[in-house]
């Protein structure tokens, strides 16, 4: 049960939230223009790192506000908290 | 006949108020300030219990949450009855009934007993062994394991104690009341950190409480009197709170801690009339400081179980805190000098030790020398190698040990006695550590785990015997140190601190010690609990179990309800032994929450009965409630299902309703179903992109049903929106979906799309919903509202109108799920009674009839209207479900748009929504049963199932839905229902059943 620092309410308990996945992976403009191996690439790849990983998160029973965190999978620690939109930090 | 064995002089036992309790309906006493444990004990009962597999009679052997022999139910009341309860831990209380566990009829002649003269065929693994063969014996086999296994006896009725959960936020939380813990919680609470002290006993103080060797020295003081000031000055410190009788039962991460509080177990059954039994402490601390201190381990040599056999620094508690002696003639058994400590309270307290079996060649520390000054006999360099008696040990045989260690030499000489000590070293309790995250070395100079301070995983730090210090001047001294730079502090009061104490010199460890007799005729018993030995452990390996975890499941080592926190350890070093591994790399089991049993009531806390689950009711539901509706749970909303009337059943209810919706007038309570407000300049633009078909051209004042998939095609909900100005449309959707279809708009606003101007807020509990349909409910409503121009003209279908019924402002969609003419009136939730009541009373004239979600599903399978999550199930595109006609073509992109040409989406043999009409007109289909086509041809293929089957009172047979492999290319296609009793026959026809041209929508 971690503690997540959210934008826009300060820090909250991890049962607050829901994880939406791995972050930045952004909707095609064009998906029509897109062979099926990509487009399933889009819809069904995801990444599953141990260490650092860049996640969607939804204070979902708060703000109801997604914005990004950076989470090492494997202690848990989450390295920076940022909005949707703002640049990632670099890794 | 029992003896007393209780000695008179005690500060911490008040023996002027006499407690009585009934240990297996025998009526006995204790005194205030006893365990159950050392009541009996004081009253000279030993056997508690008889052990899980073999039976064997088994005795009090701790006095801490350690116990693994000593656990018993406690009452047998149906509701207040506990099982599993240690002796060692639960406070006496007036009146208090325990009994002793898997015995039958009695702990002293358990039948269950032959067990252990068929021991030599019970092995580790005899269950997965024996029950293996033949394989379709096994429902008969497990009949029988089923009922052999399992300790105490559940309750059969319900708690009826409160319990409770509270969170608690601390700068500082300290784990542990002994010497350590206390030196920290003050250093922390001195320096103005709010602080929490949580300990598992009724006193603070740990051992040095009842510590009275005035070897043991502190600033010139004997150690216990030191610290019972230290307690009395920290417990004025405003900033500290103490939470005397709390078990920490697990660390997280984050230093997220839960902890059990006992509040009433102690009291009599009349104080603890109304008050809460356990609070579950939910605390957040910024430092976590572990304190756990240490648990003495066993030593593991043949019959190391007879009741008498108890651990040495237990037996000092027992005598120096209790007040009692453990037996009259005790003998010690010992690899280090803690036994010693024993020996010598013993010794105060006027019981003389007949001998002390040292492993260790000799020893030379304070300690020693005052043993011998005393003048009690000392064997060093030899062995227990068997115990004598059943019910209670009677003798012990000792050999001297070989200069290895690995075997045993010379006369055996055997001792009478009524009460064995024995002391393995000590182990730290790293089990909070580690749960939180934390690493452990292994520390060969006297082999145990400690935490490696390296790998700690949060602000948090392990101090005294849990972090390995076991001599009282490092335990100070290093808790001192170490809190200073964990709190940041320049200076305390603890500096200089003068500490005398005993230094032990000499170590042996033995694991598995030897014995005269070859190993399988021996019992070394590790866990106590669950029998397993050392003999069942190398047994596991020479099978070809390497990984600790898999032995300890294989032999069940360390499976009970003590985890194994007394003898886990031997298990490893046995095995690092046999194997030739060092322990360090050989690591322990995974120690996971709880450290010490929860209860159910403590878990739950007030989420029971009610607080369960949250429940929703509409607006309408107490008259629903008056007139006599059953209910059906759709997510956490309570629907009318169907009304009963006049002595009806489901069935003729709902044939009834359904018919009267057709002939007449129905009524639905449609409040429950999800509606969304959604507002900005870009709200057409959105729909757009949501829905699957298009939306920009839809007209102020107009409905239109929509469908949204997910990114894979599949349908994900559906409902009607209506657009009520130019950036205004209220959605509707499914019941069970409204808050992930709100939780998925927003996800794509906010993250795919944030250039859209569009603002979503849920209106499902602030507008309530009712829909009037049949050929009269035009008629009804022009009741209602006489100033509303009806017509087709001016309110066609799929139009909405603003009005007022009975001055208050609503919204009514002309929009039918039934197929019927029929319209939908939505009002601000507060008016909604007043309003269906207004219904009600118009309509009373055409019969108007309220109806359930039964007769709504039916009357919507009549017109083969799908319901998102009955019909489909997340594997169904809008083309399986024959809906091509709402997919918008010319749409550049939608959600899921993509997903419908991928090539597994254009497969034609996909399973596909279809009607199905039984030969039989009066045969109900069962909603799931399965489709094939032939019974021949082997395996047999499952063609698809019934998704929902009614018999319409309408059409008057059966009607059902489908999902069938190429269905749409099988309509006329025989196919068969096989059930367990009868193979049905039907025919795949049009998923429309009724009024095909949609006729009475105009009607």
């Amino acid at each position: 049960m971690f503690l997540i620092n959210c934008p826009y309410c300060g820090e909250r308990d991890q049962s607050e939230f829901s994880c939406g996945g791995e972050a930045h992976i952004e909707r095609p403009k064009q998906p029509t223009e897109l062979s099926d191996d990509q487009w399933a690439e889009y819809l069904f790849m995801r990444k599953n790192i141990k260490g650092i990983q860049f996640e969607r998160w939804n204070h979902i029973h708060g703000c109801r506000k997604w914005f990004n965190i950076v989470r090492d999978t494997s202690n848990d620690k989450i390295h920076a908290v940022y909005k949707m939109g703002e640049r990632p930090p670099v890794k | 006949m029992s003896k007393n064995l209780r000695i008179n002089k005690n500060k911490f036992i008040d023996q002027t108020a006499r407690i009585s309790f009934k240990f297996n309906n025998k009526k006995l006493y204790g005194y205030k300030g006893d365990t159950l444990a050392s009541a009996l004990l004081a009253n000279d009962i030993h056997l508690v219990g008889r052990s899980f597999k073999y039976h064997r009679p088994r005795g009090i052997m701790t006095c801490g949450s350690e116990e693994p022999n000593a656990i018993v139910q406690i009452s047998n009341d149906p509701s207040f009855t506990e099982p599993n309860v240690r002796a060692t831990e639960i406070e006496l209380y007036e009146g208090l009934e325990a009994f002793s566990q898997n015995c039958w009829p009695s702990v002293n002649f358990d039948l269950g007993g032959i067990n252990n003269f068929l021991s030599p065929i019970l092995p580790a693994g005899f269950y997965y062994k024996t029950f293996m063969w033949p394989a379709s014996f096994w429902e008969k086999y497990e009949f029988f394991i089923r009922h052999s296994a399992g300790l105490g006896k559940s309750p059969t009725k319900p708690d009826q104690d409160l319990y409770d959960h509270q969170y608690a936020h601390c700068d500082v939380l300290v784990i542990g009341g002994g010497i350590s813990g206390i030196l920290s919680a003050r250093l922390s609470a001195e320096k103005g950190l709010n602080t929490i002290l949580i300990d598992d006993k009724k006193d603070l103080g740990g051992s040095t409480l009842y510590e009275n060797n005035d070897i043991f020295k502190i600033d010139n003081e004997n150690s216990n009197i030191w610290l019972k000031k230290q307690i009395e000055d920290l417990k004025k410190i405003r900033n500290l709170t103490i939470k005397n009788r709390t078990s920490v039962a697990a660390f997280h991460g984050y230093n997220y801690l839960l902890a059990r509080e006992n509040l009433t177990d102690h009291l009599s059954i009349h104080e603890r009339k109304n008050k809460i039994r356990q609070r579950l402490w939910k605390i957040r601390a910024k430092k976590v400081v572990i304190a756990t201190g240490a648990i003495e381990r066993p030593l593991i040599f043949d019959n190391n179980d007879r009741p008498g056999t108890i651990l040495s620094s237990s037996i000092k508690k027992y005598i120096d805190y209790y007040g009692v002696k453990t037996g009259e003639n005790i003998s010690l058994f010992t690899n280090n000098d803690s036994a010693y400590e024993t020996a010598i309270s013993l010794d105060k307290s006027g019981v003389k030790v007949k001998v002390i079996i040292d492993i260790r060649e000799n020893s030379n520390s304070v300690l020693s020398k005052q043993i011998e000054k005393m003048g009690i006999k000392i064997l060093r360099g030899y062995t227990v190698i068997n115990t004598g008696g059943y019910k209670r040990i009677k003798s012990f045989d000792v050999k001297k040990l070989s200069n290895d260690g690995g075997s045993v030499v010379g006369e055996k000489i055997t001792y009478k006695c009524d009460c064995l000590g024995v002391s393995g070293g000590w182990t730290p309790m790293v089990h909070l550590f580690t749960q939180s995250g934390g690493k452990l070395k292994f520390r060969n100079s006297d082999n145990v785990f400690i935490p490696d301070e390296n790998k700690i995983p949060s602000e948090q730090i392990s101090v005294g015997s849990s972090n390995g210090d076991f001599e009282l001047d490092n335990v100070v001294n290093n808790t001192v140190k170490s809190i200073k730079v964990f709190l940041g502090l320049d200076k305390t009061n603890y500096e200089q601190l003068k500490i005398e104490c005993s230094k032990e010199k000499q170590k042996r460890n033995i694991w598995l010690l030897p014995s005269d007799k070859p190993m399988f005729k021996t019992k070394p018993f590790l866990d106590f609990q669950n029998d397993s030995t050392a003999k069942d452990v190398k047994l596991a390996l020479r099978e070809g179990f390497k990984s600790i975890e898999h032995v300890k499941r294989y032999t069940t080592t360390g499976m009970g309800t003590d985890q194994g926190k007394l003898s886990n350890m031997h298990a490893l070093g046995i095995i690092a032994d046999s194997t030739g591994t060092n322990m360090g790399e050989l690591g322990t089991t995974t120690f996971r929450p709880p450290y010490t049993p929860l209860t159910f009531g403590a878990i739950v806390g007030r989420n029971v009965g009610e607080f369960f689950d949250h429940t929703r009711r509409t607006a309408i539901h107490n008259w629903h409630v008056e007139n006599k509706a059953e209910f059906e749970n759709v997510g956490q909303w309570k629907r009318p299902w169907y009304f009963l009337k006049n002595g009806e059943n489901m069935h003729q209810a709902v044939q009834r309703e359904s018919k009267a919706a057709r002939e007449s007038a129905g009524i639905l309570d449609a409040s429950t179903l999800g509606k969304i407000d959604i507002q900005g300049i870009d709200a057409s633009e959105f729909l757009n992109r949501v829905y699957t078909n298009a939306w920009s051209k839809l007209a102020i004042g107009k409905c239109r049903y929509g469908l949204m998939l997910n990114e894979d095609g599949m349908v994900y909900d559906d409902g009607v929106t209506t657009r009520l100005g130019e950036n205004h449309y209220i959605m509707t959707t499914t019941t069970g979906g409204a808050a992930s279809v709100l939780s998925k708009l927003e996800d794509y606003l906010q993250t795919e799309w944030p250039e859209l101007n569009v603002y979503l807020t849920s209106v499902t509990d602030q507008y309530s919903t009712m829909s009037i349909c049949g050929p009269n409910s035009k008629k009804i409503i022009k009741k209602l509202i006489p100033a509303l121009d009806l017509s087709d003209e001016n309110f066609p279908h799929m139009s909405f109108k603003n009005s007022i019924i009975d001055n208050v402002n609503c919204r009514i969609m002309r929009i039918s799920f039934t197929g019927e003419l029929s319209y939908e009136i939505n009002v601000q939730s507060n008016f909604a009674l007043n309003v269906w009541e207004k219904c009600m009373e118009a309509g009373k004239e055409f019969n108007i009839t309220p109806y359930g979600t039964e007769t709504m599903h039916l009357l919507r399978a009549e017109k083969g209207f799908i319901i998102t999550g009955q019909d489909t199930d997340g594997t169904l595109t809008p083309s399986d479900l024959q809906m091509d006609w709402i997919i918008g073509k010319k749409k550049y992109d939608f959600i899921g748009k993509r997903s419908l040409y991928r090539s597994d989406t254009i497969r034609d043999d996909r399973k596909q929504l279809v009607g199905l009409l039984t030969d039989d007109p009066k045969e109900v289909l069962e909603e799931g049963s399965q489709l094939i086509e032939s019974l021949e041809k082997k395996p047999i293929e499952m063609l698809g199932h019934v998704t929902s089957s009614y018999f319409s009172p309408n059409l008057n047979k059966s009607i059902a839905l489908a999902i069938v492999k190429n269905g749409k290319k099988l309509k006329g296609k025989r196919l068969i229902v096989p059930m367990e009793n009868e193979n049905i026959n039907v025919t795949i026809t049009d998923a429309v059943f009724y009024d095909k041209d949609n006729e009475r929508l105009n009607a």
